[in-house]
């Protein structure tokens, strides 16, 4: 991401456990933030998927969006709350449980992504939402929420709080033995918990593809519960590098790569974040573009692919058997699950299908790819077992 | 045997008319877990200053450049199999290329172990 060198870093309240930790600080969304520590990428990578791994995600922009007049009957306060955000997004927040989690898109006019986001309702406070955006486009996002929220309601910027994310296997064994009752959480739940009289706000979510938790965390009581969560020993520190290569191995997109405010939630495969409620009413920004892409009418889409030698970054061109160009790639590396180079871009539909062979363009030479199902190493969510 | 460094971290490691070419061990440390090596091909005339191979760790890619000129004499084929010996041994196995040294006067303008030591310190 590029820098403005005259513009300070801001840190986050973890910066003298990165730096203890021997993380290699680099600026990323205008922080100062560990790209990897003394293990390296490959290995923090590794440890994540069999183990745990603990992740300084303080950039992020969690806030809470809270009426300022609740009526005092939950269900109507949770309707009207609902009713402040919806119209910016395509996600069915008024149908949300309590301490649900819903992915979901910021969308423009014309339907593409201004951000996506995390929308949830409070487990516990009649009217209000736990939100959380993404680190580079914050301001603007807030901006727009508080705008679209007037005086009905009032959002609470949390970012200056530390975001951490627990992930892997181990996660929520390792965060159960201190805070219990984290592992009664769902996947996409949220709920308060006490640890030591410290309030921490607990979501079984993460973008690693594995099963874990973010807590947001009083920035005074961070570096306590860093420090407490890495005397386990099934946890290690694990850098933005690291971060990067799990999300991608789960197809997971990244804002300002794969998605863009030319990006609709159908060209980026993510249909499912298009609730079925706002679908059938079309009450969303951009409606009709994408409802008219949902029924075929796409021009491109995110795909996966494997790529033969190497590894092919943003930017570089896809071609079809014959040479020519027909996509970009968005995003790609090298998948250390899989010990190959993997990519996502966006080519037309009809050369979408599984199992097509195109090619990839790197440093001008065509090299071979094919598309495969998404994600590239499958997901590790914590289902609960259906009550029999 | 002398070996001269870049101010790009490359060394070459000088046997006779050959140069043995690789990346320091300041430079693999910098990069961290190399995954892929685009190797040149044998033969390939190179000016000083070229780009001659690229290396590629799971964030980036980076240019490895010729540090005099001359011609590819052998390339390590090990590395397309096992990338990361460049970081276990970049100075014995991790070895990337050999040059056959077109002008030795090049090598001149090259770091000595001080320069280099200094470099990086």
């Amino acid at each position: 991401m590029a820098q403005n060198p005259t513009e300070s870093l801001k840190t986050t309240p973890l910066i003298d456990q990165h730096i203890a930790a021997g993380g290699r600080m680099v600026p990323f969304g205008g922080y100062n933030l560990p790209v990897q520590y003394l293990i390296g990428i490959m290995a923090e990578h590794k440890w994540t998927r069999e183990a745990a791994g603990l992740f300084d995600v303080s950039h992020m922009g969690p806030s809470f969006l809270t009426l300022n007049n609740p009526s005092g009957d939950a269900e109507a306060d949770h309707a009207e709350i609902a009713s402040i955000i919806e119209p910016l997004i395509c996600g069915d927040i008024a149908g949300l449980r309590l301490g649900q989690i819903r992915y979901t898109l910021l969308l423009n006019e014309t339907g593409g992504a201004i951000d996506d986001l995390m929308v949830a309702r409070s487990p516990q406070h009649p009217g209000s939402l736990y939100i959380v955006v993404n680190a580079s486009t914050k301001d603007g996002d807030f901006a727009r929420i508080a705008a679209a929220a007037g005086g009905r309601a009032t959002l609470h910027r949390a970012d200056d709080d530390a975001l951490m994310a627990l992930q892997g296997p181990q996660a929520v064994a390792v965060l159960a033995a201190m805070v219990p009752g984290v592992s009664e959480l769902g996947f996409m739940e949220y709920a308060p918990f006490d640890w030591g009289g410290e309030k921490l706000i607990i979501a079984r979510s993460g973008y690693t593809g594995e099963d874990g938790l973010e807590v947001l965390c009083p920035a005074g009581t961070a570096p306590r519960l860093w420090d407490a969560l890495l005397a386990d020993d099934r946890v290690k520190p694990i850098g933005l590098g690291a971060r990067d290569s799990l999300r991608l191995e789960a197809s997971l997109p990244l804002y300002g790569h794969d998605l863009d405010e030319t990006v609709s939630p159908i060209e980026a495969d993510l249909g499912f974040a298009v609730s079925k409620r706002r679908r059938e009413a079309g009450d969303f920004p951009g409606a009709s573009r994408i409802l008219a892409e949902r029924d075929g009418g796409l021009s491109r889409v995110r795909v996966g692919l494997i790529v033969e030698g190497a590894p092919a970054r943003e930017g570089a061109k896809i071609l079809d058997a014959d040479g020519t160009a027909i996509g970009m790639v968005t995003s790609g590396g090298f998948a250390p699950s899989l010990g190959k180079a993997i990519a996502l871009g966006f080519v037309p539909p009809r050369y979408a299908e599984t199992g097509r062979k195109l090619q990839i363009s790197v440093r001008g030479r065509a090299q071979s790819a094919e598309i495969v199902p998404t994600p590239f190493v499958p997901h590790r969510y914590f289902r609960k077992p259906k009550a029999s | 045997m002398t070996t001269k460094f870049t101010l790009d971290h490359e060394y070459i490691r000088v046997e006779g008319t050959i140069g043995i070419v690789g990346i320091t061990p300041y430079a693999q440390e910098a990069l961290g877990d190399i995954v892929f090596v685009e190797l040149p091909s044998v033969g390939k005339v190179l000016k000083k200053g070229d780009e001659a191979a690229v290396v590629e760790s799971v964030k980036a890619a980076s240019e490895i450049y010729a540090p005099v000129a001359g011609t590819v004499t052998k390339v390590n084929e090990a590395l397309t199999g096992e990338p990361g010996l460049i970081n276990a041994n970049p100075e014995t196995a991790g070895w990337i290329y050999k040059i056959a040294i077109a002008d030795a006067g090049e090598l001149d303008a090259l770091l000595d172990d001080a320069a280099y030591a200094d470099l990086t310190k």
